[in-house]
């Protein structure tokens, strides 16, 4: 098998731990706000998960860069064109609808990502998939079953959620586009070529937009940019002017 | 003299839980190893959740204990691989958990009565819970909500 660029394995790990350090701070935002206690304590630990697995995929990244930082730093310390998350997770809260299809949107491919992880060359990135993946399963139960509790509701709740889903699916492609990093990883045995996840991903998500009564919006058109760092929209930008605050203001401070 | 490991097991066992101080945190199963090397006792302790606030008080509880004991020297290491899973919490964990009110974990994916009044109508209020290990289930004989160990 190939070996592995370090530089290409740190930006794969920077696309791991982005990716839920992103959605996870977005969706700790609806703690003390959600619509009823249970789904406030289910999305508050979801964002848990999250920010836990942020530690172990950021932590792995900074030992593979060797440059000294810690998974704080990368966290907290860099700005929006050193993020590497796809443009998914990174987009607003919106209404309760949003957040859910958002987070089953990136569940089903975060689902099906770990369980190919699980089986990766590389031991250190193998043993954290295996232990996010028990979590994943608990997050796309849950937001696959609000999807359809909510589409196939009441005409309000159908409405704002298939709203959701056309303005979300444009956002989808990006997780299944491979680029020069993804082909270095798949081809060294690190991780699976993102294309081959979409067959699996489709017919579950397929499956639950049925049963949820809600049309997949026709137009394949994908936005890309999030992964590679190229562009991403207004709204990281927000997003870290509140999550870095406190190091960007105060820096070095600790507990 | 170092005192034996078989020992130390047994003062661990006498660490409670943070968050669920009725068991230990060897009931838990996230103590994996006790081994010497040369002076210093090395822990291998697994994390349940990823983000569970508790693994870091786990982490200082564990070397506290070992200090009282009079252990200088104690490392702890995080042990992610294999992941943790409720299949290592012991019998009398298990137990315990029942006597405190929380349904401990079943295979079948739910709990099999009520802990208070041992009825088995019991249904599903959510899947997340008052920490990340646990789900709200509510008895439909007594009508008491109570927390489920879930399965991981």
């Amino acid at each position: 098998m190939a070996e592995v660029d370090q530089a290409q394995l740190f930006e794969f790990l920077c696309r791991m731990g982005d990716n839920t350090l992103v959605l996870g701070h977005w969706v700790s935002e609806w703690c003390g706000h959600a619509p009823v206690l249970e789904e406030d304590i289910a999305l508050a630990n979801t964002a848990l998960d999250l920010i836990g697995q942020t530690q172990m995929w950021l932590g792995l990244a900074a030992e593979v860069e060797g440059k000294g930082r810690s998974a704080d730093d990368l966290a907290m310390l860099r700005d929006v064109w050193d993020f590497r998350n796809v443009l998914l997770v990174e987009q607003p809260n919106g209404d309760f609808g949003q957040t859910m299809m958002r987070q089953f949107l990136f569940d089903a491919w975060h689902l099906e990502m770990l369980g190919a992880l699980a089986g990766s060359s590389h031991d250190q990135i193998a043993a954290i998939a295996a232990k996010s993946v028990k979590e994943v399963q608990y997050h796309v139960e849950r937001s696959g079953d609000t999807v359809v509790g909510l589409g196939d509701g009441t005409s309000e709740s159908h409405s704002r959620m298939q709203k959701a889903l056309n303005l979300l699916w444009p956002y989808v492609g990006e997780m299944f586009a491979a680029d020069a990093v993804d082909n270095a990883v798949a081809a060294a045995g690190i991780a699976p070529d993102p294309a081959a996840l979409r067959e699996t991903y489709d017919a579950r998500v397929g499956a639950v937009l049925a049963e949820a009564t809600l049309s997949v919006p026709e137009d394949g058109f994908a936005h890309k940019g999030g992964k590679s760092g190229f562009q991403h929209s207004e709204h990281l930008g927000h997003l870290l002017t509140q999550m870095q605050w406190l190091q960007r203001a105060y820096p070095g401070a600790s507990w | 003299m170092k005192p034996a490991t078989e020992e130390i097991w047994s003062w661990l066992d006498e660490v409670p839980d943070p968050e669920i101080p009725v068991i230990s945190v060897v009931d838990l199963g996230i103590v994996r190893d006790v081994a010497w090397d040369g002076d210093t006792l090395e822990v291998a302790v697994t994390p349940t959740y990823s983000g569970c606030p508790a693994t870091g008080v786990i982490s200082m509880d564990i070397e506290t204990a070992l200090h009282d004991r009079g252990i200088e020297n104690v490392r702890i290491k995080t042990r992610i691989s294999p992941p943790w899973t409720t299949d290592w919490l012991s019998d009398t964990g298990r137990a315990k958990l029942m006597d405190y009110g929380i349904a401990p974990p079943r295979a079948a994916g739910g709990p099999e009565c009520c802990p208070r009044c041992k009825s088995t109508n019991v249904t599903r209020i959510s899947q997340f819970g008052s920490t990340p290990c646990k789900a709200q289930w509510r008895c439909t004989d007594c009508l008491e909500p109570f927390d489920y160990f879930k399965c991981i």
